[in-house]
């Protein structure tokens, strides 16, 4: 059987664990191609107007997954991946987004575990044994073989992003997003790139965003290369312990950034309408003033122009370039 | 001690009343205006949903009005609300403002912080006084939710245009002045009184439409243009998902409305089975009970970008397909005009009108 995993969302986080798994239980496993025009404007076609833009592309994902004649698409409910937190509303609810556009988009039969452990650290290992047994009628054994080959896969993805790794750098090779030549390392400033994987690596929603800072002279500090524990105990450095998790990474990120003087200047990254980002946005641009860190928000969607990208990014890196030389002449 | 809160719909009622109680100055923010809205909208982040903005609106008003201590509720997601407290707190406080902040996180989240919250406003009190004080005010609060479900489905019958909100007034003065348990048991009965005496035609051909969607929206008719009694003016009947007291009650069994928390949820499941956070599954069960009931159709209200309700309006095609009914989705923000909502709603009355015209043809 071969079963399809749509490249967006969490597949930027969680995919060495999802493909080593399902491959692992048997199965032949497909990934879509990267995003592109035709498979976000087919999503954009489909989805709910007031969607972020992730959350559209998934839908062109799964249609592109579809036409590859995959058996199954692999669209888990992930609920919470930590103790009394969330992911965010809207993975609670893609399954059942995806279902209702199921019929009218012919799209192949979903599997769609639930994974939550909002009451229980660890009972995603259960859940997903019952998924195994449920779905493939395969023994508790056979499924606990594969999940331990699925937390290695994952830990070492993991442990390479802590040294400096990209997901780019790792996952299926692109051709976008690749950077071709950098200013010497003398030169360069030190830019932390915020926001959700999803949106920051897709190559085709941010426009190369990670390629095109590193060519004009961006060294870059992004959240996952900060160990996960360090993260959770920065993001409590907040009023009120915030109950998403991803937004607690960062939350945690410009904290952990901020106080320990790592950046120069942070670009925060941030899809229209995205309910958690909205809201945390606020603390944000709050904790980079108060440490004078230079910040910048960059809005995406779907209809977000490369011009005016290019120009916002190298404004902002000019003023960090002409911000060091001043505090230099003025010593 | 001087404290504000934002407004929600009829929820004032009850807290000057609760505060009354427990001996603590409260200042009720001016009624929400395009002012209010503006202000509201131009200190927060650009996307973040309604509420917020006006919730902004109100705690400025309300400070300039004289108060020096805000109110918040809590909460713990996955739904943004929970979160709004802070991100209000420091939006006031990067404005310039000095308070003092509270925030009163729900009861079954810790019952000792709760009550630690109300110690702290009103000194001395004890546990079961404040149970006591929380009855009361919550009792009034039942009383203005039976007049106002009771209200949506009379204004479809009156005949004299107007009258149903002139009886509500008055009705809201008894209520409003009811102090005892008895007076507040009276009152509620001479409410209803009032409410039934307006003069209605019973042989009225009224439409019934649900009313499903995010709670604030529902709640504040500020927030959705007083569009229930727009749809009552158009002879519609009106029943409504969420109510403030089905809503603040710890066991959700949903009095007001009528039908528990368990058994909507259930209705959903086939669609939408899992908690997407704020009323995103109640909405789809909502849709599907109001088609098994044979309403004629079904309008959503959200706030522009809400998550949940996004989550469901993905779903509701799927749901319409199958039951049959057919559903208006606005979405509000603080570019919504009025004239744009109304002519939508009117399509959408006309459209029920034709269907029910067609089908008894059929018939």
């Amino acid at each position: 059987m071969r079963v399809g995993i749509p490249r967006s969302l969490l597949y930027y986080k969680y995919l060495p664990f999802w493909k080593t798994f399902l491959t692992e239980l048997g199965l032949e496993v497909e990934t879509s191609p990267l995003t592109n025009k035709k498979i976000l404007s087919a999503g954009v076609k489909v989805a709910e107007n007031e969607l972020c833009v992730p959350v559209k592309a998934f839908y062109g994902h799964c249609m592109a997954l579809r036409d590859k004649k995959v058996d199954a698409l692999f669209v888990p409910r992930v609920v919470s991946v930590e103790e009394r937190a969330y992911t965010c509303p809207k993975f609670l609810g893609l399954p059942d987004m995806i279902a209702a556009v199921a019929r009218q988009l012919e799209l192949p039969p979903l599997l769609t575990p639930k994974l939550n452990q909002r009451e229980k650290p660890g009972e995603f290992k259960f859940q997903l044994i019952n998924f195994a047994r449920d779905e493939f009628g395969l023994g508790r054994l056979d499924a606990i073989a594969a999940l331990e080959s699925a937390r290695l896969a994952q830990r070492q993805y993991d442990e390479s992003l802590v040294n400096g790794m990209k997901p780019v750098d790792m996952l299926p090779a692109s051709r976008l997003n690749q950077t071709r030549s950098r200013p010497p390392k003398e030169k360069r400033k030190r830019i932390g790139l915020l926001g959700h994987p999803y949106n920051i690596y897709d190559g085709y929603i941010t426009q190369n965003l990670v390629a095109r800072l590193e060519e004009m002279g961006a060294e870059l500090t992004v959240p996952e290369m900060t160990d996960h524990h360090v993260l959770m105990k920065e993001a409590t450095d907040v009023p009120k312990e915030l109950y998403w998790t991803y937004e607690k990474e960062i939350m945690g990120a410009i904290n952990h950034w901020t106080r320990n003087d790592m950046v120069d200047g942070v670009i925060y990254v941030l899809a229209f309408a995205c309910g958690p980002d909205s809201l945390i946005q606020v603390l944000i641009e709050h904790r980079a003033r108060m440490h004078n860190v230079p910040l910048m928000s960059l809005t995406i969607d779907e209809h977000s122009g490369e011009a005016g990208l290019i120009t916002r990014i190298e404004a902002f890196i000019d003023m960090l370039m002409r911000k060091k030389k001043n505090s230099v002449a003025v010593a | 001690m001087k404290i504000t809160t934002p407004h929600m719909g009829h929820l004032h009622y009850m807290l000057e009343d609760l505060f009354r109680r427990l001996d603590v100055e409260y200042v009720k923010p001016p009624p929400s205006t395009t002012r209010t809205l503006q202000i509201g909208a131009k200190h927060s982040p650009e996307f973040a949903c309604l509420p917020l903005k006006i919730n902004i609106g109100n705690f400025i008003e309300g400070l300039e009005a004289g108060a020096d201590t805000l109110i918040m509720a809590g909460g713990h997601g996955p739904c943004r609300f929970g979160y709004y407290g802070i991100v209000e707190e420091r939006i006031l406080r990067d404005l310039g403002y000095d308070f003092k902040f509270i925030m009163l996180e729900p009861f079954i989240d810790g019952k000792r912080a709760f009550y630690k919250t109300f110690e702290m406003l009103s000194p001395g009190l004890s546990i079961r006084g404040l149970w006591k004080v929380l009855k009361l005010s919550f009792a009034k609060g039942r009383a203005f939710d039976w007049l106002y479900k009771r209200s949506l489905q009379i204004r479809a019958y009156e005949v004299n245009r107007g009258d149903t909100g002139r009886a509500i007034k008055q009705a809201e003065e008894i209520l409003t002045l009811a102090h005892t348990a008895a007076e507040i048991e009276e009152a509620s009965a001479e409410a209803m009184r009032i409410i039934e005496a307006v003069v209605q035609d019973p042989g009225r051909r009224v439409m019934k439409i649900g009313i499903v969607g995010e709670f604030y929206l529902l709640l504040e008719p500020f927030s959705n243009f007083g569009l229930e009694e727009i749809l009552g003016h158009m002879d519609a009947y009106l029943e409504r998902s969420v109510w403030v007291t089905d809503w603040i009650a710890p066991k959700r069994d949903n009095k007001i409305y009528g039908y528990p928390k368990k058994l909507v949820e259930e209705k959903a499941a086939p669609y939408l089975n899992h908690n997407v956070g704020g009323e995103g599954r109640e909405t789809i069960g909502g849709i599907v009970m109001f088609a098994e009931r044979g309403f004629d159709g079904v309008i959503q209200l959200l706030p522009f970008g809400c998550m949940p309700e996004n989550i469901a309006t993905s779903i509701i095609p799927r749901v319409q397909q199958t039951h049959d009914i057919p559903v208006l989705t606005l979405a509000f923000d603080e570019q919504t005009g009025r004239a744009g909502m109304v002519t939508r709603v009117e399509a959408f009355t006309d459209l029920l009108a034709a269907r029910r015209k067609s089908r008894l043809a059929i018939a």
